[in-house]
């Protein structure tokens, strides 16, 4: 895991952090209903996951190992509120619709985990590859989530129509559902499926093996 | 009175916090599998964000928001743009002190919680529900009510979840939809329940 391709490129499928490691699914669902809204928190959170990775790899020696989870803290506070600043400057409608997601950055376990888990054994070179290819993880399945549901629900994309609505005097009727919040649960789900049917060492094991029927007669 | 009542069932059921606005949703997913830890992570969350929740409010409205200093002579000066950092501070010293306050007096949660505690600094409903506060511009007796609110219905979602996945343990699901696959359609599925609460205007 120490060649700097390596550790760029395995996050993307074989560790993504969302399919695999579990982390930082709160913001994923809540942003992925409209394209450009889910380009911008995929920016943002690579910007912050890039640069707390490299920072807490450039202190990491002087970090004292109990106050660590504080010092992390502090470092990824400070770039998310300079992200919320800039985008508050620059895209202030993206910045309101996003709301308190853009803060809730802080709270992504991606940035805290991969902080926690290599910026702080690794130098700052890899550390922010690590940083970047795990953001990148994120991003892919986010943007693939938003693919289908922005089109899906409201017949747009980044904005422009390009499946006009009945309501509009078009042919496709919109799936109301696809805008909802349950839909990127079971969109993530299937994700997660693809995912591991192309990459079979991923499946977990079955807690319970179900017994093959041996009584025909209750099976008729 | 009436007032209160409203937004304490809002927030348990309409807004709710794991269901409705996905906050927390990482350790809603990795800490389910058993009824009895999912719901001692969910008493220790009820009583962490039934107090930071309030904490906020009071610092928010005392030190950070625009001309809220004009008590100490800066009338003009807008501190908004340090509330990330001031919550998150505020919410890793109470669980700090939570932990220390309960291991001293009630050992008996504090061993029932146990490594749960700690980790409730990065939940993001936690610092999720600060934010929401400082949108609505709560005054502080609402606050305080959302705030436990808020702690109920991730609670309640949670234990729902490991009810649904302790018995999933037993049924055949396709390879590779195993395990974390199957338990994001089925969060999904609850929470498609929860939006039939939607329509309740309170």
């Amino acid at each position: 895991m120490s060649q700097p391709k390596e550790v760029l490129i395995d996050p993307i499928f074989n560790n993504n952090p969302i399919a695999l490691q579990v982390l930082g699914i709160c913001s994923a669902l809540a942003v992925t209903i409209s394209m450009s809204q889910t380009l911008v928190m995929c920016a943002a959170v690579i910007f912050v996951c890039t640069m707390s990775n490299l920072a807490v790899s450039l202190i990491r020696n002087r970090i004292p190992t109990n106050i660590r989870i504080i010092v992390q803290m502090t470092i990824i506070a400070s770039l998310v509120i300079v992200v919320d600043e800039v985008l508050k400057a620059v895209a202030y409608d993206i910045s309101k619709s996003l709301s308190v997601f853009v803060g809730l950055i802080i709270t992504n376990c991606i940035v805290m985990g991969r902080a926690e888990a290599f910026a702080m054994q690794n130098g700052p070179f890899l550390s922010a590859l690590d940083g970047f290819g795990n953001a990148l993880g994120y991003s892919v399945i986010l943007v693939g989530v938003a693919l289908f549901r922005e089109p899906l629900g409201a017949g747009t994309f980044m904005g422009y129509e390009i499946m006009p609505t009945v309501n509009n005097g078009g042919w496709y009727v919109s799936n109301g559902m696809m805008l909802l919040s349950p839909s990127a649960f079971f969109l993530i789900g299937l994700f997660i499926w693809a995912i591991r049917a192309w990459k079979k060492d991923q499946v977990e094991e079955a807690e319970y093996e179900i017994a093959p029927n041996l009584q025909y007669r209750e099976a008729m | 009175m009436e007032h209160f009542l409203g937004i304490f069932i809002k927030a348990v059921f309409i807004e709710n916090m794991a269901l409705t606005f996905f906050l927390g949703m990482c350790t809603f997913i990795a800490i389910s599998k058993k009824i009895s830890t999912a719901f001692g992570l969910g008493i220790a969350v009820v009583v962490v964000l039934g107090i930071t929740v309030p904490v906020n409010n009071l610092i928010y409205n005392n030190l950070l928001r625009e001309g809220a200093l004009a008590w100490a002579g800066f009338p003009e000066v807008d501190l908004s743009f340090l509330g990330l950092l001031s919550y998150i501070g505020v919410i890793a010293a109470m669980v700090q002190i939570l932990e220390m306050v309960l291991d001293r007096y009630v050992p008996v949660l504090y061993n029932a919680l146990g490594v749960f505690l700690p980790l409730i600094t990065v939940n993001c409903a936690i610092l999720g529900a600060s934010l929401i506060m400082v949108e609505q511009d709560q005054t502080f007796a609402e606050s305080a009510v959302f705030g436990l609110g808020a702690g109920v219905g991730w609670a309640l979602a949670i234990t729902a979840l490991a009810g649904v996945r302790e018995k999933l343990k037993y049924s055949d699901v396709p390879d590779g939809l195993r395990g974390l696959g199957i338990t994001f359609i089925s969060v999904g599925l609850l929470s498609l329940c929860f939006m039939s609460f939607g329509g309740i205007d309170i």
